[in-house]
């Protein structure tokens, strides 16, 4: 499986990462490694096996309907990159 | 290993209701150490000094009212990957170098309810993603038996203040080896327990069906001690078992007459290290002189766990990390020019190299088209692996090879290679793939450089694990070897 470097970009635009162009080709070589390496797995046959999401099948557990959380809105927002009158400020969005 | 305090926690137990020290001495003393060797190592990130010793102030005072809880005054050192209120959080991330927690997580809670002391919070690779401790922000932790090498990783931290006697225990997590790898590359004592077992609520996630928290220390017997602490069912996460905690001590005096152990043939084949091969099979002999029946058998799909973990660990690390936008918490980008490029590039300045690559590995191995190649495949694989321990357990009480196939390696042996660095985890990543418990003991060294011994459990059988360990740490003195310069 090789991995190009328009691969690459494609990617990192899905999971919103900005790569530096120079390290692209590093990262097209190291993701060829790992799909070559896991690769393996296609030589198993795995037909009729149930996929394993999670160690222990669990089911999901349910609980009362009741309000557990307390307002902590400026604990949490002090740490926060930019906040006026407890909104998160980004970039305008809409022109 | 320090001077005049002891270190085992049944010691430092009994000298402190004896009150031979009280814990404001016996946290100065390891402040001190920490002051003396944290240079060198590099083992904790953040070093709590006043609330530390504000921490053993109350200790004493409740141990003077007769209301303190058996480990009370006890240090700890914690890793960096466990909110703790208003301490900083890093994660071994500069995305979250500049983020105090809020809350504590369920673990630090459970310490703190007992009166355990943090000394500070330890370095880890970042976000939990490495085996060499190579990839935090803050720098390598050195391993305090060879400076020039790796202290393991993602636990490097953690594993290294025991072994250079910066802390008597530590936390650690565990998601394909990050407890045990760092334990046996350090020389000491460290436990995963069953998935489930420990609360995640407040450990940073990295791949949510795998991580689990757990322990390290000088010995089975203060693993034990300290699993007791923080073992036990927590609603706040969702996938905490019902089981609630136990005295994983309870076991410890039992004889090994009659345990069935298995010597799984995959975990000693040509990638083994000779001194390891050597070291794994004079322990079981030792076992086995002392009444244990040692048993070959078979993990068949052993080779395939690393393929199938290096999928579906960075498949779930690609959707729990897509928390970390540069908006709500965290690092942020300076003067994004649109809200793409605020995502982009607080993200691309947030996060090193290896979290970036598996971010990416797991994106591509979630996306339209290659789902069922990848994702679906390697569960599909994670099935018949659990399966063979299943099988296993059938056969055998106990699972017992080595930790890791070499020593711990040079810095920057392996860094730039990544599939090099994962195939160091050929005989943990399994044991996650399964949630089983597994635990990492000293068991001889080579070249001067210590040797881990792994026991496998089945599930809920950290108690039997512990007393294994124990036993095996009765008839010899690997675990008492302190590092040199670190005594």
């Amino acid at each position: 499986m090789s991995v190009s470097a328009d691969d690459v970009r494609h990617i990192a635009r899905l999971a919103r990462i900005a790569i530096d162009e120079a390290e692209i080709a590093n990262y097209a070589t190291q993701l060829s490694n790992i799909l070559d390496f896991v690769a393996q797995m296609d030589a198993v046959d795995t037909s009729g096996v149930e996929p394993l999401s999670h160690p222990q099948d669990l089911s999901s557990p349910y609980r009362d309907d009741k309000v557990t959380e307390v307002d902590r809105r400026e604990v949490y927002q002090a740490d926060a990159p930019e906040v006026r009158d407890y909104l998160y400020l980004v970039p305008r969005v809409v022109e | 290993m320090p001077g005049e305090f002891p270190t085992s926690l049944r010691a430092l137990e009994t000298g402190l209701a004896n009150k031979d020290f009280s814990s404001v001495e016996l946290t100065t003393h390891y402040l001190e150490r920490v002051t003396r060797y944290n240079p060198q190592i590099n083992a904790y990130i953040t070093v709590c000094h006043d609330s530390a010793l504000e921490q053993a102030r109350q200790a004493d005072d409740s141990r003077a009212k007769g209301t303190a809880s058996h480990l009370a005054g006890i240090p700890y050192a914690n890793k960096d990957i466990f909110c703790t209120e208003g301490v900083k959080t890093s994660c071994g991330s500069r995305m979250l170098d500049n983020w105090k927690a809020s809350y504590d997580a369920h673990v630090v809670e459970q310490l703190h309810r007992h009166g355990l002391v943090m000394l500070g919070k330890t370095n880890m690779d970042e976000f939990a993603m490495g085996s060499s401790n190579e990839t935090s922000f803050y720098g390598p932790v050195n391993n305090p038996w060879d400076i020039s090498r790796v202290a393991g990783g993602s636990s490097g931290g953690s594993a290294a203040a025991v072994a250079a006697g910066m802390a008597p225990v530590s936390t650690g997590t565990d998601t394909g080896g990050s407890i045990r790898q760092p334990a046996a590359f350090c020389g000491v004592s460290g436990i995963k327990p069953t998935y489930g077992r420990v609360s995640r609520y407040g450990m940073v996630a990295f791949a949510s069906s795998l991580d689990q928290g757990g322990v390290f220390g000088s010995s089975a017997e203060d693993l034990a001690l300290m699993l007791g602490l923080i073992a036990g069912h927590d609603e706040r996460d969702s996938t905490s078992l019902t089981e609630e905690s136990e005295d994983f001590a309870r076991l410890l005096g039992s004889e090994v007459t009659g345990l069935k152990i298995g010597l799984p043939l995959e975990y000693f084949g040509d990638d083994l290290d000779d001194d390891i091969g050597t070291a794994i099979q004079a322990a079981a002999a030792e076992l086995e002189s002392r009444g244990a029946t040692i048993k070959d058998i078979s993990l068949p799909n052993t080779p395939l766990s690393i393929p199938a973990y290096y999928v579906i660990a960075p498949a779930e690390a690609s959707s729990n990390l897509s928390r970390y936008d540069g908006v709500r918490f965290g690092y942020r980008c300076k003067d994004p020019k649109d809200l793409q490029d605020l995502y982009e590039r607080s993200r691309g300045e947030g996060f090193g190299k290896e979290v970036t690559r598996r971010i990416l590995v797991g994106t591509y191995a979630l996306s339209s088209g290659y789902y069922d190649a990848y994702y679906r495949k390697a569960q599909q694989i994670r099935r018949l692996i659990k399966n063979d321990f299943v099988s296993a357990f059938e056969q055998v009480d106990v699972i017992l090879g080595p930790t890791t196939p070499t020593t711990a390696y040079k810095l920057d042996e392996r860094i730039d290679d990544p599939v090099t660095m994962y195939l160091g985890d050929i005989y943990t990543t399994s044991v996650n793939l399964a949630g089983l418990p597994g635990l990492s003991i000293p068991a001889g060294f080579s070249d001067g450089l210590p040797i881990g011994m792994q026991l496998i459990g089945n599930y809920l059988q950290e108690a039997r694990l512990l007393a294994l360990a124990h036993q095996f740490q009765q008839a010899t003195d690997w675990h008492e070897k302190s590092a040199p310069g670190f005594e």
